[in-house]
């Protein structure tokens, strides 16, 4: 057995974090110049986007509604029961539209682009691509950050409404609170600043999923336990990159508009 | 002809006299402090075949990687129609693989598309209007004798006809240089013989340069001994136990090489290790 080598881990490190740097950077200037993969790109849209509407819409319509009983029995020891609404309103949109439906997202396809270019990479699929002179960070990778960015704002906006409208509910049928008094105290809570800080989250977590999902895709080796293994490590490590960015941008937003 | 405005023009032509179409200079190349090719320098010249041999492990893979861009190596200089890989950028080398055909060893085959856009997939990359693609694609799996497999996906393909599909998909922009990698590769003896057919085929009728690895010295001999017949369109041995000229051997062995020449050098070689491995 091998003695572990903390010189080796480092550079291993070193060398995955500066590939993927290489890889993101690359897939991004590829998007300035010909050949575009429009086509791929509309395929992965609907893959990725509509493909994850229902899991966004559940989580998010239940995320509201867990937060409007929940934030109803602290706030009714402070009789501010009706601001219920805003709670719901600014937790959806600052803070859990965003990240639920990051991690969401980046549970189906980051894991779902690792294992298809994973598969692709143990079968020689990545090579024969390069052979018949088609670049596979063009072709693959290119499209599915364009496509994971732009629909995973949208999929964060259908997740804040879905969430808002899932708290209006439990307010108004179990809570017997008033419905327009809930969207009302929803609406006036919410600043420019709380929208674009929401709105600004999901286009770093989309970037995320995307590039880290063809990273350990497009790196696997060792058959289809590799396969299983860049899945995972897909998942995993984009999942903590979403809440890390989040933080960052949180703290950046604060930096900004002060909220 | 509007199909010939979109196969890509033969770059073999405009080469001066006697440049090598493959020129490895000093090659070597590892992978995680592993020699895999040590010192490797060989040419192939227009319109030759050049099989390369050797036990498994040898190297002879990587050489297949090598000649196509697909690995850079740690030293040496590899010239592909005349132009060094090393100082072509990364898009420049894209460019020129459309003049090289590939057939990989496990066939790597895109199993989400069905044969005819396999086969395809080069002309789609190349924007060849689609009435055309149809027509080409047909006439490359004729070549192979798959033309009613065109609608099936890889899945439902045995082990020698995604082969042939994999050999149609290379050929069918008719490129310059065509690079097989074990294309009879646990393969059954039959099959392994239409595979070589169409190497042969493909060799005579097209003269194409090629280089292609094989671990069974019977199709090696059969590419050196065999001529395809136009009239009669079979392969038929060449008469008076005459050997194919352009069929040459390339043998290597733990990342050196250990023959380089002729088909009748290589059966009169004195080498023990080379007359150990023949027999």
């Amino acid at each position: 057995m091998s003695i572990f080598s903390p010189e080796a881990y480092a550079k291993s490190v070193v060398a995955s974090v500066q590939e993927y740097s290489l890889l993101a950077g690359r897939a991004v200037g590829d998007l300035f110049s010909k050949p575009r993969y429009i086509a791929d790109t509309f395929t992965q849209m609907d893959s990725i986007g509509v493909g994850s509407l229902p899991i966004v819409v559940l989580t998010g319509f239940f995320t509201g509604c867990v937060l409007a009983l929940q934030a109803a029995v602290s706030l009714k020891e402070f009789g501010a029961v009706n601001m219920t609404g805003r709670l719901v309103a600014l937790s959806m949109v600052k803070e859990l539209g965003p990240v639920l439906t990051g991690l969401m997202v980046s549970g189906r396809n980051a894991s779902g682009m690792a294992s298809e270019l994973g598969s692709m990479k143990v079968s020689e699929q990545i090579d024969a691509m390069r052979a018949l002179g088609t670049d596979p960070i063009r072709k693959l990778v290119a499209p599915r950050i364009v496509a994971t960015v732009f629909m995973l704002f949208f999929l964060t906006i259908i997740s804040d409404a879905c969430g808002t409208g899932g708290g209006a509910l439990i307010a108004v049928t179990l809570l017997h609170l008033n419905g327009p008094a809930f969207f009302h105290t929803a609406y006036m809570s919410l600043v420019y600043g709380d929208v674009i800080e929401g709105l600004t989250k999901p286009l770093f977590s989309g970037f995320i999923i995307a590039s880290i999902g063809c990273y350990y895709g497009l790196t696997t080796t060792g058959g289809t336990r590799g396969v299983g293994r860049a899945t995972t490590q897909a998942v995993v490590v984009s999942s903590v990159l979403i809440i890390l960015c989040d933080f960052l941008v949180t703290q950046f937003m604060i930096g900004i508009f002060g909220r | 002809m509007a199909a010939a405005l979109t196969v890509p023009a033969s770059i073999v032509d405009d080469l001066p006299e006697g440049t090598p179409i493959v020129a490895f200079d000093h090659v070597s190349i590892g992978f995680e402090a592993h020699e895999v090719l040590t010192d490797i320098s060989f040419t192939v010249a227009r319109g030759e075949t050049r099989i390369i041999l050797g036990p498994a492990g040898c190297g002879k893979s990587t050489v297949m990687k090598l000649a196509n861009g697909l690995l850079d190596p740690d030293a040496g200089e590899i010239a592909i129609f005349g132009r060094k890989l090393s100082t072509m950028s990364e898009r420049e080398i894209f460019a020129m693989r459309a003049h090289v055909g590939m057939v990989f060893q496990e066939s790597a085959l895109f199993d989400s598309l069905d044969v005819e856009d396999n086969v395809a997939y080069r002309l789609h990359e190349d924007k060849v209007p689609e009435d055309q693609i149809h027509d080409r694609v047909v006439e490359a799996l004729r070549f192979v004798e798959l033309e009613k497999a065109i609608d099936k996906f890889p899945s439902e393909l045995s082990g020698g006809m995604r082969r042939r599909v994999s050999i149609a998909r290379a050929i069918i922009t008719k490129p310059d240089l065509i690079l097989y990698d074990s294309p009879t590769g646990g393969l059954d003896p039959i099959t392994s013989t239409t595979i070589i057919e169409l190497v042969v085929k493909q060799r005579d009728v097209s003269n194409t340069t090629s280089l292609l690895i094989t671990h069974r010295l019977q199709d090696a001999f059969t590419l050196a001994t065999h001529h395809w017949n136009t009239t009669t369109n079979q392969m038929e041995k060449i008469p008076n136990g005459d050997l194919d000229p352009n069929t040459k051997f390339l043998v290597l062995n733990e990342g050196h090489i250990v023959f380089d020449g002729t088909t009748r050098e290589l059966t009169h070689s004195e080498d023990p290790w080379l007359k150990a491995y023949l027999e």
